[in-house]
């Protein structure tokens, strides 16, 4: 019998449930930290950013208007889909990872981070919401919303958890998003867009971008058809201000880079407050 | 037989004006370099000098808030609480002064200031004044903790109570403040200075700086302070988000709307042609969650028109200090020459104008109240928010054709719905994108009730324990 020879995958981008190469032709080579080649990925353009915010937009409609509890089960089937390739997400983190059991740690984490935020579609709005005791004779109650379509700059490290942190609390509450992944270890980025193709999650909801974030993220930012940008994986604090200063032209709500949050504060971060009124009286 | 109302004016004499007014800084009233005029819009009649805060008379202010920072975020939560009660009190001990003042700085109709305005004024600091110590149980997460000095600038459409939205939850929330009216409507928050000094609030906790775009900017800027809360035109809104980029500020802002009021067919017609005046003729549509757009189902549209039209010839235009008055006058030349412009528009690409029939006074800013019909999407009268008294119509046919339109606009503050039938509220709401909507109501508040708006409405909100967020910080978990 003849020694298998492996068979490679092309490392595409993820836009609206399918697995494009950049529209610009270009990749761009995904080394170890050792200089090791590993890939080449897509690297990502305008254009892919604006076809990413195109396909998060249309699906974001339907996928805000789930139930929470269908939200939470598919949040919940990633979770499912991710355990199943958790050694080649364990083989794509550890080439950045301090050792191999610091990889297994993340994986297991990321798996974990699913879940807990699957766990909070239901309750966001019993949290965050309030009925409200008007002086006046009317019902008067606060809903939380999704916000609509959120741009995400993933931080650079860890790769993998700080992906899942960053696009489960834009999600679960009926956000779709367009996120750029680690740049220089995007591989597990890319292996989390064929786990959501595979996990009832409608195409568009994620995007995951692969290339340049001082390159594409600009584009994002300035986006009127985005309505919010999370900063904080942003290492370069010029580059954070500019995108900052950029997002304000149509007033994203913005995450700043360096913000620590716990995760209901992630959530809420883009969400929005609808107050309704209605008189009382026979 | 005639229903003439009789004229019957409040009386002035309960507010003592003095000829000219300093800043409130760190507890007193300091003189500044240079001084501009304030004016009553209904007769144009100067009312006292107000000074204009230089960019070093705002540093003056922050470094005396960050002092006060100090004590005032250390007190405990129930002295805090004591000091907003008792502004709240004083205020409803003045209420009619505070009334009257509003009134005539800002042309409102007495009756909206003395019934609206200061109440409600006294009730949110009441309700935040409860908060001070119970912020752990706010749900807002572990340990909630001020975040500084607060800058706040404030509009001039309900000077007053846009002063107690931004004052009442920082305060409770142990932060101090630098708050800058209105150019055209200082009054209200000198008066409030000299009730902050009545009720012994140690000084520095808030301090007013007077002025005009320049003072804001300062304000903005200054780098010591840690939050921004602003509530005006999104055009201002836009500088202050590109202002502090980069920066720690945290920042809320509370900006223009272009709200959709609209009419079902199964609508309770009476009710929802009063739901229309109130929407866009209260405090002369200087509002903005007003309803500016009335999206009135084709079928019932001539009826609705019609009843629209015979209400508003009995809407009572004139003097604000008469308690019969139902609109008064424009808020300053500046905002006539504004809606003017944008009525004329209106007509120049095509739409119809239609005033109703009234008396103006010759001296002062006025503008009729008005309907244009015939509109399409893409006017600037459907587009642009007027912030006057002017009433874009449109139609539609089916409830999705409602929901497209009304969210056809950058803005989301505000939406109405007027049907009797409930299903179709609670989809129409959820399908609103507006921060609040009024079903079967229009323009109401409450200091329990949050309020602010999506897209490039702003964000954050103001009312009830949602409106302590934008003034505290939580540990992270």
């Amino acid at each position: 019998m003849s020694e298998h020879i492996e068979v490679r995958r092309t490392a595409k981008l993820f836009i609206g449930g399918a697995f494009p190469r950049s529209e610009s032709g270009r990749t761009y080579e995904v080394t170890s930290p050792e200089g090791k080649f590993i890939a080449n990925a897509a690297q990502g353009s305008r254009k892919d950013a604006r076809d990413a915010v195109t396909a998060a937009r249309a699906i974001q409609p339907k996928w805000a208007g789930a139930t929470a509890y269908n939200r939470g089960q598919i949040l919940y089937r990633i979770a499912e889909m991710m355990e199943g390739r958790r050694a080649q997400f364990i083989d794509e983190v550890a080439p950045w990872a301090k050792s191999a059991k610091k990889a297994e740690a993340e994986v297991d984490e990321a798996i974990d981070r699913w879940i807990w935020f699957a766990g909070w579609s239901d309750k966001i709005a019993m949290v965050v919401g309030s009925s409200n005791p008007v002086a006046g004779p009317f019902f008067n109650f606060s809903v939380p919303e999704s916000t609509g379509v959120v741009a995400a700059i993933a931080p650079g490290r860890p790769s993998l958890l700080g992906l899942v942190d960053t696009i489960a609390p834009i999600i679960v509450s009926g956000n779709t998003t367009v996120v750029i992944a680690s740049q220089d270890a995007p591989m597990a980025a890319v292996t989390l867009g064929e786990v959501l193709a595979t996990s009832d999650l409608p195409g568009g909801v994620i995007n995951i971008l692969t290339g340049s974030y001082a390159e594409i993220a600009p584009w994002l930012a300035s986006h009127m058809d985005v309505n919010a940008i999370d900063l904080s994986g942003v290492d370069d604090k010029k580059i954070a201000a500019e995108l900052e200063k950029a997002s304000a032209e149509n007033l994203k709500r913005c995450l700043r880079p360096g913000t620590e949050l716990d995760g209901l504060a992630r959530i809420k971060n883009w969400l929005e407050l609808k107050t309704v009124w209605h008189p009382r009286g026979f | 037989m005639s229903f003439e109302y009789a004229p019957a004016p409040e009386s002035t004499s309960i507010v003592k004006l003095k000829p000219a007014y300093g800043l409130f800084i760190n507890g007193v009233f300091v003189d500044g370099e240079k001084t501009f005029s304030t004016i009553n819009p209904a007769t144009e009649a100067h009312l006292a000098d107000v000074t204009e805060a230089s960019a070093a008379d705002v540093d003056r202010a922050v470094r005396a808030a960050r002092v006060a920072f100090g004590s005032w975020s250390k007190m405990r939560g129930a002295d805090r609480a004591k000091y907003l009660y008792r502004i709240a009190r004083i205020i409803q001990e003045r209420s009619r002064e505070l009334a009257v003042l509003e009134s005539m700085n800002n042309g409102k109709p007495i009756r909206e200031s003395r019934d609206v305005d200061v109440p409600l004024v006294a009730a949110h600091f009441f309700h935040y004044a409860g908060w001070a110590d119970k912020l752990d149980y706010a749900g807002l997460g572990a340990n909630p903790q001020p975040l500084g000095v607060a800058g706040q600038i404030i509009p001039w459409n309900f000077p007053l109570m846009m002063l107690a939205w931004k004052i009442a939850p920082a305060l409770a929330a142990g932060n101090t403040v630098v708050l800058k009216p209105a150019e055209t409507t200082p009054l209200t928050a000198l008066l409030f200075a000299e009730i902050c000094q009545q009720a012994d609030l140690p000084a520095g906790v808030v301090n007013i700086v007077t002025g005009a775009g320049e003072t804001g900017r300062a304000l903005v800027n200054h780098p010591d302070i840690n939050k921004v809360a602003f509530t005006g035109s999104t055009e201002v809104g836009r500088y202050i988000a590109q202002a502090v980029a980069g920066t720690n500020k945290k920042v809320t802002l509370e900006l223009g709307g272009k709200a959709a009021n609209i009419v079902f067919d199964d609508a309770a017609i009476d009710q929802a042609i009063e739901g229309i005046v109130n929407g866009i003729f209260f405090n002369q549509g200087h509002v903005c969650c007003a309803g500016s757009r009335l999206l009135v189902q084709e079928s019932i549209a001539e009826t609705v028109l019609g009843l629209l039209y015979e209400r508003m010839k009995n809407l009572r235009i004139g003097d604000p200090m008469d308690k019969n008055t139902d609109v008064g006058a424009i808020n300053s030349a500046a905002q006539l020459a504004k809606i003017r412009e944008l009525s004329d528009a209106g007509e120049a690409e095509g739409a119809d104008r239609w005033s109703a029939p009234c008396t103006l006074p010759e001296k002062g800013f006025w503008f009729p109240p008005t309907v244009f019909t015939n509109v399409s999407q893409v006017h600037r009268i459907a587009r642009e928010e007027v912030f006057g008294p002017v009433l874009s119509v449109l139609t539609f046919r089916t409830p999705d054709e409602a929901v497209e339109k009304a969210n056809n606009s950058p803005y989301g503050l505000s939406a109405g719905i007027w049907t009797e039938k409930g299903s179709r509220i609670l989809e129409m709401s959820s399908r609103l994108r507006a921060g609040v909507i009024w079903a079967n109501t229009f323009n109401k508040f409450d200091a329990t009730s949050p309020f602010g708006g999506y897209k490039e409405s702003g964000y954050g909100r103001e009312g009830g324990r949602q409106g302590l967020e934008p003034y505290l910080k939580v540990a992270s978990k």
